[in-house]
């Protein structure tokens, strides 16, 4: 009886990585088909969470991804882990005055983050208002389709992620998969997400979309330009979202996100919520602002605003 | 230990045992399964695009399900308390097929889970230690973490009592007594965490009401109970076990003040939405009445309410819950009523109009309902053979031998109707 007590307990004081070896096993020969059992495989099913890797690990794994992504879409990909800068805390201000309803921020946001083109995943939702009702999301249209914009009567609202002080994303998720970064910008770590959706239930802003299906990113428009957090390119069944084109605002020689940049109007407004000198500092405290769905206390670090 | 393996050893001898009955029975849920498992096999390979669930609606047919199988686990308390707190005989003598159901219903919710997530190669990152389970901060942690106690307490209790059965002596109290005793806030607690799974997601003003909770609660208190009446009289007649009238008419007297409790806090919510008439009234417009133009739930909700109603007055009036035939019918028209009511009816109107105000109007699709009927095919094949095993020892019909190590089998058919001598027997008996 005891001899059998002692040996159970070293059959099953596993380590880890055996744990996890043995996990693996039982699922891998059931779920991965035979031909994609290669060794990145195991390794990308073994990854920890990017905020547990050291400094070694993380580069090994960068290296890893560049390598598959390179192969796959057949150009030199780099993927960045750029860390939030010092001092910086990002926001965003939209001018409801300007803003004409294009969507050219949707498309450019969709070719410079790798979202899948088939089935389409859009980050930015345009919603037009009526100016008679105002701000009422619920006689909100997405899908207007008129030969030109703006039409008369309605102004148009581009609605992403609002970049939450008090994200209710992050507190939902079950695995952490999601948090805040210090600069104030919510990701995912793809490679650890794994698909329940609460963060999607969560957000009041529709901002999270799911990968219902492997995406579908032509090699010709994939952006070789990427981090790790943001627009790489993301396997099927995980979550993803705006997250302020860190892989440009995060650079030290800092772009603008591509929305911004694309808008034909200026109705975008980028910047520094530290720096008192910075543009949005100065659309904040000078212009007519507001938030939206202010009273459920997510604190967004997206302000819109009236110019005129 | 080796007692144990004898055990374990007897009813898996005992489990290749039975009638042409039992083996068809056992066949048909198999193809089930497999028409299940084939369909899933499908969605692994495709990704969730083969089901009908969106961004806008980003949870359908599977947590509707999970949602309403959390409730069926309940069931198990409503004997528990009546058999071990109140010491009421003819309900203890078949308490422990409550907590059988408590565990089929426990791996049907979890499966519901297992198919709805979008990485079930990840589902080690929510094992604590090796994964990152989010505790207590993501109600989901609370969710996995109570389902799963739940689970192992009520197959632990169960399987301790039969075990003991089979050794021929009383189970020793000292042990069974406490955790009987916590298995009563832990079956509180699953629909408690369920329901604060919604009630907490301000986004959603369809969930974010207090009275969700409770209702979850009452709700639970019908469905399972229901559900389980039904099975007692299936089990009766087919199998040897006896499960006297009066138990059964005391668990559908609890059932009617159950769903008393439901309506009631129904209409507590529905007069509030309705009154004070806010924007948060659209989801409760497009589930009652539709709105804009969208009303695929409303003819389902108003089914769901017609036969809940109906039931409650069933069950309410003694001449009607004591006739077999009105009962099972308002067990009937309960298990649907509450299935259409915390299902579909709870989870798709959190979702439609979305958080931007567009409509998405969700029906699953077959891959859903094929995977879905495979998972309950695996719940009842689950309580059939929890059953094979627990009925025969309760009867005295599956105990070690007179060796102590050999198990006698005196139950070799199982599933097979009794003779029409026994059951007017039943009938005459007071």
């Amino acid at each position: 009886m005891s001899d059998m007590e002692e040996h159970d307990e070293r059959v099953f004081r596993l380590t880890r990585r055996k744990a996890l070896k043995g996990l693996a096993l039982g699922i891998g020969t059931m779920v991965l088909p035979a031909k994609d059992a290669s060794a990145s495989v195991w390794e990308s099913f073994f990854q920890k969470h990017f905020r547990e890797l050291g400094r070694l690990e993380r580069q090994k794994i960068l290296a890893r991804l560049e390598k598959e992504y390179s192969a796959q879409y057949k150009k030199s990909v780099r993927v960045k882990d750029t860390p939030p800068p010092e001092g910086v805390l990002f926001g965003y201000a939209l001018d409801l005055s300007r803003c004409v309803g294009c969507r050219r921020c949707v498309y450019g946001c969709v070719t410079e983050n790798n979202q899948s083109r088939d089935p389409q995943i859009h980050w930015i939702k345009v919603l037009r208002l009526s100016k008679e009702r105002g701000v009422d999301l619920e006689h909100s249209e997405q899908y207007y389709n008129p030969a030109t914009v703006p039409q008369e009567g309605y102004f148009y609202m581009p609605v992403q992620c609002q970049q939450c002080e008090n994200p209710p994303c992050t507190k939902v998720c079950p695995v952490q998969a999601t948090w805040k970064e210090t600069d104030g910008i919510v990701v995912v770590d793809y490679n650890w997400c794994i698909g329940c959706r609460y963060c999607m239930a969560a957000c009041p802003y529709g901002a999270r979309h799911f990968n219902w299906k492997k995406p579908g990113l032509p090699a010709g428009d994939m952006n070789p330009e990427t981090h790790y957090l943001g627009n790489r390119p993301r396997p099927v069944g995980v979550v993803e979202k705006c997250t302020f084109c860190m892989q440009r605002t995060r650079e030290p020689d800092g772009h603008y996100p591509a929305c911004l940049e694309v808008c034909p109007v200026g109705a975008r407004k980028f910047g520094n919520l530290l720096d008192p000198t910075s543009e949005i500092r100065n659309v904040i405290e000078n212009k007519r602002v507001f938030i939206l769905k202010e009273d459920l206390n997510t604190q967004p670090k997206f302000y819109y605003f009236y110019s005129v | 230990m080796q007692k144990v393996w004898a055990f374990v050893r007897g009813c898996l001898l005992l489990l290749g045992k039975g009638s042409k009955l039992y083996y068809a029975w056992l066949s048909a849920l198999m193809v089930l399964i497999a028409i299940g498992v084939f369909a899933y096999a499908n969605q692994l390979y495709n990704g969730l695009i083969v089901t009908a669930m969106r961004d806008q609606v980003s949870w359908g047919f599977y947590i509707s399900n999970f949602t309403f199988t959390v409730g069926v686990a309940a069931a198990a308390i409503l004997l528990v308390i009546p058999a071990y707190v109140y010491h009421w005989k003819p309900i203890k003598e078949i308490a422990i097929l409550g907590e059988l159901v408590a565990v089929s219903a426990m791996v049907v919710c979890l499966l519901f889970v297992t198919v709805d997530i979008g990485r079930p190669d990840r589902f080690w990152h929510l094992i604590p230690k090796i994964g990152i389970l989010n505790f207590p901060q993501s109600l989901l942690a609370w969710d996995v973490v109570v389902l799963n106690t739940y689970l192992v307490l009520n197959f632990g209790i169960a399987s301790y009592m039969l075990y003991s059965y089979y050794y021929r002596r009383e189970p020793n109290m000292k042990y069974v007594f406490p955790l009987l005793m916590f298995s009563i806030p832990a079956a509180i607690s699953i629909h408690t965490v369920t329901a604060f799974l919604y009630n907490g997601l301000a986004a959603r003003p369809f969930w974010n009401a207090s009275i969700l909770a409770p209702r979850f609660l009452a709700s639970a208190f019908c469905s399972g109970p229901a559900g389980m009446i039904l099975m007692f009289q299936v089990v009766r007649k087919w199998t040897n076990i006896e499960i006297k009238d009066k138990a059964i008419f005391k668990i559908a007297e609890l059932i009617a003040y159950a769903m008393f409790i439901n309506l009631f806090l129904l209409g507590a919510e529905l007069f509030k939405e309705y009154y004070s008439d806010t924007v948060h009234l659209a989801p409760v417009k497009y589930l009652y009445q539709g709105l804009d133009g969208h009303s695929d739930l409303v003819s389902f909700i108003w089914t769901a309410t017609i036969f809940n109603l109906t039931a409650f007055f069933l069950f309410l009036i003694p001449q009607t819950r004591e006739n077999y035939v009105t009962l099972n019918i308002g067990c009937v028209l309960m298990f649907i009523g509450v299935y259409i009511e915390k299902g579909m009816g709870l989870v798709i109107p959190g979702f439609v109009p979305d958080v931007l105000g567009d409509f998405y109007e969700y029906s699953p699709t077959g891959t859903e309902i094929m995977v879905s009927i495979g998972i309950w095919a695996t719940g009842l094949l689950v309580f059939t053979l929890l059953m094979r095993i627990a009925v025969p020892i309760m009867n005295g019909d599956f105990h070690v031998g007179e060796d102590g190590v050999k198990p006698h089998i005196g139950d070799q058919l199982f599933l097979v109707r009794k003779r029409v001598a026994v059951e007017e027997e039943d009938l005459d008996s007071p």
